[in-house]
């Protein structure tokens, strides 16, 4: 359960891009989470509405994007996202894949602010 | 009013991931190698250690190691009984240990005269695999008692090991732990990673964990 930590990031995080949109309210928080990132969404939907209390980002939503988990097979070249967690094998030849292209992703992509008249551009 | 979108693609780890980095170049240019084990609590993390750190020592390395754990320095204790220098990182209520506790807990201490650092994590198979501590080997430790299915439903930890070493296999036959299964499932969550069956009681398994450290320490100079 290191969801809290983790929220608590995205609070930091989100508030330092605001530096620059003065008086800027955040209406969404987009992230990008990899299948084997460790995080539970409904831990971190949990934890959004405390650590947001008393901040920019107080009722705002969150929208999680979970990534598969794509392989790149060394056997065969193939690219591809593999079928299941509990076994890291290429979904076209079968054979044990060690070399991951996504799945492993942390991160904010994108946010909805609604500006103020006064907003200053950055 | 005006909405707009802003697009950040910010890692939301970057800070842990940004001094992570910073340790790894000052262990690399030290010289230290950097091991971070992770496991459930009770896999037995604190005897291995013991044993390695004792063993390691009569041979003539120079070894440190720092221990996390939520409270208490008993296992600190334990460990420094070895003779190697050891600090606690007590975490209070955090499942898993950050590059700044480990930074911090580094202060003071000559790197350059040390061959193997070890760093145990707090007892917890999920969380630990997100923080980057520096480490060059991350060693995912699972003991007989626990199940050979350990590893297919912690597969997040598991996959990102480069090594798993299996522990308490004096206990084995007891516990009827089914080796080719345990091996299977390591080896289908992360193909092709080293599997190390060791026993910090009667020494098991061990001469081939220090051969194992030995090896990744050349490679790392090499």
């Amino acid at each position: 359960m290191h969801e809290l930590s983790i929220v608590a990031s995205i609070v930091d995080s989100v508030t330092e891009s605001l530096a620059v949109y003065h008086g800027a309210r955040v209406m969404e928080v987009r992230l990008r989470v990899g299948a084997l990132a460790a995080v539970v969404e409904d831990s971190l939907q949990f934890c959004y509405g405390i650590a947001t209390e008393g901040t920019a980002l107080e009722g705002s939503k969150l929208v999680v994007k979970i990534l598969p988990v794509v392989m790149h097979c060394e056997a065969c070249g193939a690219d591809g996202e593999i079928e299941s967690l509990q076994s890291f094998r290429c979904p076209h030849c079968g054979e044990p894949v060690n070399e991951l292209r996504q799945g492993r992703e942390l991160e904010i992509e994108s946010i909805e602010i609604e500006e103020t008249e006064e907003a200053v551009e950055p | 009013m005006t909405t707009r979108i802003v697009e950040l693609r910010k890692g939301i780890l970057k800070k842990n991931d940004e001094l992570a980095a910073g340790l790894r170049q000052r262990f690399s240019s030290a010289g230290v190698l950097v091991l971070n084990l992770v496991s459930s609590p009770g896999t037995g993390k604190t005897a291995f250690l013991e044993r390695t750190l004792k063993t390691l020592r009569e041979g003539g390395a120079r070894v440190a190691a720092l221990v996390g754990d939520l409270e208490t320095d008993n296992d600190a204790r334990r460990l420094a009984a070895s003779g190697a220098p050891v600090r606690q990182i007590n975490t209070h209520g955090i499942c898993h240990l950050e590059a700044e506790m480990v930074g911090k807990h580094l202060e003071g201490w000559d790197l350059a005269g040390l061959d193997y650092l070890f760093i145990e994590n707090v007892g917890n198979l999920v969380c630990p695999s997100s923080y980057d501590l520096g480490e060059k080997i991350r060693v995912a430790l699972l003991s007989v008692t626990e199940g050979e299915d350990k590893p297919l439903k912690y597969p997040t930890l598991f996959n990102s090991a480069d090594a798993a070493v299996i522990t308490k296999i004096d206990l084995a036959e007891p516990c009827g732990f089914d080796r080719e299964t345990a091996l299977k499932n390591i080896r289908e969550i992360r193909p092709g990673i080293r599997i190390l069956e060791t026993s910090a009681k009667t020494g098991a398994g061990m001469a081939e964990w220090l051969e194992y450290l030995t090896e990744q320490r050349a490679v790392r100079s090499a």
